[in-house]
């Protein structure tokens, strides 16, 4: 319990560096790259509690996020609600999307589930395309309430992500050490086994989906605000769905910590690489980079340090 | 008004792109339906048919179908040398359901990365002197551009079906779909018959790209709407049935038909995820179980 303590304060120290961080003029750029960066750090650890701790592979990830970038858009239209309403909004409406996906696990496996989480991405996209009131196809100008608590409204949303990713990094580390993350293990390695030692399945794996979908939502939900023009194909951007895929399996999927350093890297190496070449080009990378690691180190940079340590 | 002139042509439209619909399924009817191996980069797969058909006719003038039968030997090759990293990484290591759904995920992704530096992301289309023309049955038209791609289409289906009832490489591959051990004791080495017929599905992806590009333009991320539907009529045609692949494609393209006609165009890619859903619910064997 003592190191639950420790990680707590490290927790409440990043958030700290962060207000201090958003205090200290620094160049806008900063700002705006981190977002991106802490936004990924969420995804990658809530894609991680359902693909690398019960070994359900999500292709649907920009489905999640987007069902809670358009819940606070709807919030917005309708009676421009604050932040935190639109966080909590964005993150129940995708979780309930989680629960659904939940029960669909009944039913599918394997590679089952992954394509229903990819057709499901494609028909909400459809239904969100269609739909005038948050803008169909055309998009839809968001405009961002007058006077943040500090800062401009950019600072304040990357202090609002560096808070979000500390909270959703204590989850992922929670779940993992309790005994739903041993017995999200066992129903990884072995579904039909586990059931038959009484570890409730479908219990935890609807946990693990409406948890992830929830963290997803989350990500999502500050979206409109950061891009001030919400339109579907930058919402449902495949990009999330490869990225969401590509942190853990680069950092490593068993532990907390995997999700985060990939994120990190690659999250900050896209960014050097959209500004100093192209974006396509930052794309293309991260198909290679994820390639190249399952192929190679399948095990993530975690396995790597692993095996160095070991020899 | 209900009207029957309506129906009949989305009848007629709706098998015609059936047949469409099985040339394009072969390959993962043959990858994921026989091999049981999870390739969603097969219809990137198709897509680089697509460009390549689109490259040359863009390059030559050459006829987008004549360069997908030309293309097949380049898509074998390839098609085998991803099988081969395939099983090196994955399969040998008993690690296929996690981490080589992700590899194929990834390699799908770069096919369209790819596609779209060097192409861009603007509709792409060929140019033949057929494709354009139609002819007229008592109310009913019938396009070339969809009346072509479903006769080749068919006769895709009837060769394979052959290859694989007919001569020896295609009666190892139905083995080793069956029992590896037995075969392994027969002396032939079921990952050499594994990496043919992967070849095998990847080149029938050239031909089935050339058709998709011969009916409509095509961007890098058309696959996207296609892993659904091959995906779809594989467990509906009942895991590697090649007559059951025909089959299933008939009834999701005159499903898919009856909804774009009806209803609207954009809900015809819903089908495809219901038809699965159904499918699986239902009867997982398929039409055609073995």
């Amino acid at each position: 319990m003592r190191r639950t303590g420790l990680v707590l304060l490290v927790g409440l120290a990043v958030v700290g560096a962060g207000i201090v961080l958003a205090t200290v003029r620094v160049n806008p750029y900063f700002y705006f790259a981190g977002y991106v960066i802490l936004q990924y750090v969420v995804i990658a650890t809530a894609w991680n509690i359902l693909g690398g701790y019960a070994g359900y592979v999500n292709f649907g990830t920009p489905a999640f996020f987007a069902l809670g970038a358009y819940t606070a858009v709807v919030l917005i239209q309708w009676v421009r609600a604050p932040l935190p309403v639109l966080l909590l909004a964005g993150g129940l409406v995708s979780a309930l999307l989680g629960l659904g996906i939940g029960y669909l696990t009944l039913r599918l496996r394997g590679v089952f589930f992954s394509i229903a989480t990819l057709a499901l991405s494609i028909v909400l996209q459809t239904m969100i395309m269609n739909w005038d009131y948050v803008g169909g196809s055309r998009g839809l100008s968001v405009l961002r309430p007058s006077g943040p608590p500090f800062g401009n409204y950019v600072v304040f949303l990357f202090t609002v992500m560096v808070a979000l990713a500390v909270a959703a990094v204590t989850v992922a580390r929670f779940i993992e050490r309790s005994w739903i993350g041993r017995g999200l293990a066992a129903l990884r390695d072995n579904e039909e086994a586990a059931e038959c030692m009484g570890v409730p399945t479908l219990r935890l794996k609807l946990f693990a989906t409406t948890v992830s979908g929830f963290l997803l939502g989350v990500a999502g939900a500050p979206f409109p605000y950061y891009v001030t023009f919400v339109e579907p194909n930058s919402a449902f951007a495949i990009d999330y769905a490869v990225n969401a895929l590509a942190m853990p399996m680069i950092g490593g999927t068993t532990s907390w910590i995997g999700p985060v350093i990939g994120a990190v890297l690659l999250g900050t190496a896209q960014q050097l690489a959209t500004v100093t070449i192209s974006s396509e080009m930052n794309l293309f990378i991260v198909g290679v980079v994820l390639v190249a690691f399952v192929v190679l180190a399948p095990e993530g940079i975690l396995g790597l340090v692993r095996k160095l340590r070991g020899l | 008004m209900f009207s029957w002139d309506l129906l009949a042509n989305a009848v007629v439209a709706g098998l015609l792109l059936g047949g469409f619909y099985a040339a394009v399924s072969l390959g993962i009817s043959l990858i994921f339906g026989l091999l049981d191996i999870a390739n969603i980069a097969q219809p990137a797969f198709v897509i680089l048919g697509s460009y390549s058909a689109y490259a040359m006719n863009d390059a030559y003038g050459l006829d987008p179908i004549l360069t997908g039968i030309l293309f097949t030997p380049a898509f074998y090759v390839l098609g085998a040398l991803v099988y081969r990293v395939y099983y090196g990484s994955f399969e040998r290591r008993g690690d296929e359901s996690l981490r080589g759904l992700v590899f194929f995920f990834g390699v799908l992704f770069i096919i369209e990365v790819s596609l779209s530096l060097k192409y861009g992301v603007d509709y792409r289309l060929v140019q033949t002197g057929y494709l354009g023309k139609s002819i007229d049955l008592g109310g009913v038209g019938i396009a070339f551009r969809y009346l072509v791609p479903c006769g080749v289409g068919v006769a895709m289906t009837a060769a394979l079906y052959l290859f694989l009832g007919r001569t020896f490489y295609g009666r190892a591959i139905m083995a080793v779909s069956q029992d590896q051990a037995a075969l392994r004791l027969m002396g032939a080495d079921p990952v050499q018959i594994k990496t043919i017929a992967f070849g095998v599905g990847i080149a029938a992806s050239s031909l089935a790209g050339a058709l998709l590009i011969s009916i409509a333009p095509v961007i890098p991320s058309t696959d996207r709407d296609y892993i659904g539907r091959m995906f779809a009529i594989t467990v509906l045609g009942g895991m590697g049935s090649i007559g059951g692949t025909l089959v299933a494609a008939v009834i999701l393209g005159v499903v898919e038909s009856l909804m774009a006609t009806f209803f609207g165009p954009s809900w015809s890619l819903a089908v495809s995820f219901g038809i699965l859903l159904m499918a699986l619910a239902v009867r997982p064997a398929g039409l055609f179980g073995r």
